[in-house]
């Protein structure tokens, strides 16, 4: 009972004590310095990192709820990962209602800032960057959550990942917003996850500007309720260099918006211009998986109101000049739908209705049979697809405090 | 050179004083302190000479981990009137106030593993009232003393191997968070070597070479635990008996398992390598990539039957390049017998043509 009593005690006082600042500076032995601030704070604190540049030789890692790990700006606070001997990325966060704030992550080996199982997570004001430009031996992501809830990415620019600059992954309430992905071979890329809005961002010279994905054999999956808008998703035009193996290694150069194996995708009030592609790919997932729960078709799909300029003039993907000659004229369509729609999920007797509502037509259907079976496509090309209405997601809603950790 | 001698040079001096050093206790209450001790001297493992304190009982898991060729010594230490309760799955129940303890040290030359050897660290991890905790301990040069390393550290240093070949190593003390990352189930913290079927194995205590799991039970030190024979066995990955198949398995569960599993940290891949796993696509069989990034190497499967060199799970084995390389922690050399077992496994799975 006594140590019951000191315990409570204890804790009253943890709340109750002011949020310590811990304050780091660049310099010798920035590695251990910063890498013993993220152990020693506790929740509430801040890790303060003064301007400068801080060269790192290992991943950094938080595991503290409530820390709010801020710089002096994008530009003016660096952790240059040049000489990083070990770690699979910059910065590791474990834990919830975490802020990253104001400062800068440079020339990872692997992933630029993780985050995994973490609730109310916020990248704001960040930028991720390669240095070398575009390469094959960039790290994967720039800002990567995984497996969490709540994230928010606000006004953060990633340039270089050999994957995706941002990328969310089999994760719930979501909101990426305000932000920059270029020279990425995906700018931002909504995978196996649940409720995510993606909004006024610039996704540009990328390889592909938005992909919302889903895939075979992961513990998260059957990724839904995903509203794109806003955004000026233009000029992307990078040659993909993704490693080959990687899912993002498939995406045409010059792809606006690309779907893929997910249910209620909401595409709207974008500008999708100068992708030589597409604009907007809706597509099954085509490689073979052995998970009897996935369901690799695009379904429940709304491509609407958009601000169309030219697109698809340079189709990248397997038999896109024939289909562009067949078709004739200078550019496909904006819309392209593999048209797959014969899939009977688990436990259904039917096929079950797959709803596509493109009205920023031309759409074009390749009228596959089954996913990827390019060789018995059927093409045709309407001014519209409208299967009916669909139902909008609401709008992510994250928690009320996730708003004021960290400012 | 100069080490070796100094290594001798004190060693001959023991032995010519006849003064041998006190004998070590465990201080149990160091070892739950508020505040962990910032030189393990506190805690009383270890006497002046290095040798273990009487209440650290060796042990050694079936398959190790690889670490950097590093020769590794482990003890526990039970608070006194306890014992450790048997579970089938994962660790044995260790009683609070319970600590588990591992020396990492090189000798100069491994094909004579008992000359001039160094000490780099000694990682402990404490089983406190709330929980498992990690702390890294990094030795002097003398290896008379070690303090804590809470944000980890880099050591430069080497060995020759087994073939006469000069190697550098640039070793690596984890940070207390990247003991987390490869110790968390689900999150939480907890023993990886000392489970059950880790343990199921022989052992060469000073008397006699015996099973662990009956000494310990035979020893009272461990309650509830079935004869070896009806208790679960991780294969010994280099013993020439076992099939190739099992010391492969449990090679991966040690080397892999401990992440790549629906309770570690990397869960999300989908990958799965820990000895319970089954099912061949979540094994890696005809599995593509889902984060790996460059870490694909540009081969479309993380293993590919027949054809170990079109196998993701081979070329991140081979490579020591931060961000490619796996595991992640924990090596910055190659295993070079760990991978050729892992490129004979998969040469011999039946291919596609």
């Amino acid at each position: 009972m006594k140590r019951l009593i000191i315990g409570l005690a204890g804790a009253l006082l943890a709340s109750a004590a002011h949020a310590a600042t811990l304050a780091v500076s660049p310099g010798p032995d920035a590695q251990e310095r910063l890498q013993t601030a993220l152990l020693d704070a506790k929740p509430g604190d801040v890790v303060e990192l003064a301007a400068g540049r801080y060269e790192l030789i290992d991943g950094l890692s938080l595991d503290v709820d409530g820390v709010t790990v801020r710089g002096a700006g994008p530009d003016a606070t660096v952790l240059s990962f040049k000489g990083q001997k070990g770690s699979g990325e910059g910065l590791l966060v474990t834990s919830d209602k975490v802020v990253l704030r104001d400062f800068a992550v440079e020339d990872t080996r692997g992933d630029g800032i993780k985050a995994k199982d973490s609730d109310q997570i916020s990248f704001r004001n960040l930028r991720v960057e390669w240095t070398g430009g575009p390469k094959e031996t960039n790290g994967a992501y720039g800002v990567y959550p995984v497996s969490s809830s709540n994230v928010l990415i606000d006004k953060v620019t990633v340039r270089g990942a050999s994957d995706a600059g941002i990328y969310v992954g089999q994760s719930r309430n979501i909101v990426v917003r305000n932000s920059t992905a270029e020279f990425n071979v995906a700018g931002i890329e909504i995978e196996n996850s649940m409720n995510a809005d993606v909004h006024d961002n610039l996704a540009t010279r990328n390889a592909g500007g938005v992909l919302i994905f889903d895939l075979p054999g992961l513990p998260v999956m059957g990724g839904h309720s995903v509203r794109v808008f806003r955004n000026r998703i233009v000029q992307n035009d990078t040659p993909n260099f993704a490693p080959k193996g990687n899912i993002v290694a498939e995406v045409p150069t010059g792809t606006g918006v690309m779907v893929m194996a997910n249910r209620d995708v909401h595409v709207f009030d974008n500008e999708i211009d100068g992708n030589g592609s597409a604009a907007v790919l809706l597509v099954s997932y085509t490689r073979p998986y052995d998970d009897a729960s996935y369901n690799p078709l695009p379904r429940d799909v709304v491509v609407r109101d958009n601000r169309i300029g030219r697109n698809g003039w340079s189709p990248g993907f397997p038999g896109g000049d024939l289909l562009l000659k067949a078709i004739g004229g200078e550019a496909l369509p904006p819309v392209i739908w593999d048209g797959v729609t014969n899939f009977t999920p688990k436990g259904f007797s039917e096929p079950q209705v797959v709803r596509i509502r493109a009205l920023d037509g031309p759409v074009l259907s390749l009228g596959l049979p089954a996913p990827g079976a390019l060789m018995q496509a059927n093409p045709s090309v309407a001014p519209s697809l409208d299967h009916g209405s669909i139902e909008e997601p609401q709008s992510v809603a994250l928690p009320t405090d996730q708003a004021a950790l960290g400012s | 050179m100069r080490r070796a001698l100094a290594g001798l040079a004190c060693a001959a001096a023991l032995l010519a004083g006849g003064t041998a050093p006190a004998p070590a206790h465990v201080s149990g209450k160091a070892l739950l302190a508020e505040r962990p001790a910032l030189n393990i001297s506190a805690y009383g493992l270890f006497d002046a000479a290095g040798r273990p304190a009487a209440e650290l009982v060796p042990f050694a898991p079936a398959t190790p981990l690889f670490s950097d060729y590093a020769e590794k010594q482990r003890w526990f230490y039970l608070p006194p009137g306890t014992r450790i309760r048997y579970t089938p799955q994962g660790p044995l129940d260790f009683p609070v106030g319970a600590a588990l303890v591992k020396t990492f040290a090189y000798p100069a030359d491994l094909r004579r593993p008992n000359e001039a050897v160094r000490k780099l660290e000694t990682r402990l991890l404490i089983h406190r009232p709330d929980g498992w905790v990690a702390l890294a301990y990094v030795w002097n040069e003398d290896g008379t003393e070690a303090v804590l390393k809470r944000a980890g550290a880099w050591i430069e240093t080497g060995f020759v191997d087994a073939k006469g070949a000069r190697r550098s190593v640039d070793y690596r003390v984890p940070n207390a968070n990247q003991c987390k990352e490869c110790h968390s189930r689900d999150g939480v913290m907890a023993p990886l070597g000392p489970s059950a079927r880790n343990l199921n194995a022989a052992f060469a205590y000073p008397e006699r070479t015996e099973n662990q799991l009956a000494r310990l039970a035979r020893l009272g030190l461990l309650e509830g635990a079935p004869s070896p024979q009806a208790a679960p066995r991780t294969p010994v990955w280099d013993d020439p008996a076992e099939t190739l198949e099992a010391r492969t398995r449990g090679y991966l569960d040690a080397n892999c398992g401990h992440c790549h599993s629906p309770t570690g940290i990397a869960d999300n891949s989908g990958l799965n390598l820990n000895l319970e796993e089954t099912r061949p696509h979540a094994l890696g069989i005809g599995k593509a990539p889902v984060a790996a990034g460059r870490g694909s190497g540009g081969l479309a499967v993380s293993i590919a039957p027949g054809r170990p060199d079109e196998s993701i799970l081979v070329h991140r084995m081979a490579s020591t390049e931060p961000g490619v390389m796996m595991p992640e922690l924990g090596r910055s050399l190659t295993h070079e017998e760990g991978l050729a077992l892992i490129r004979a496994w998969i040469a011999a799975m039946p291919g596609p043509d």
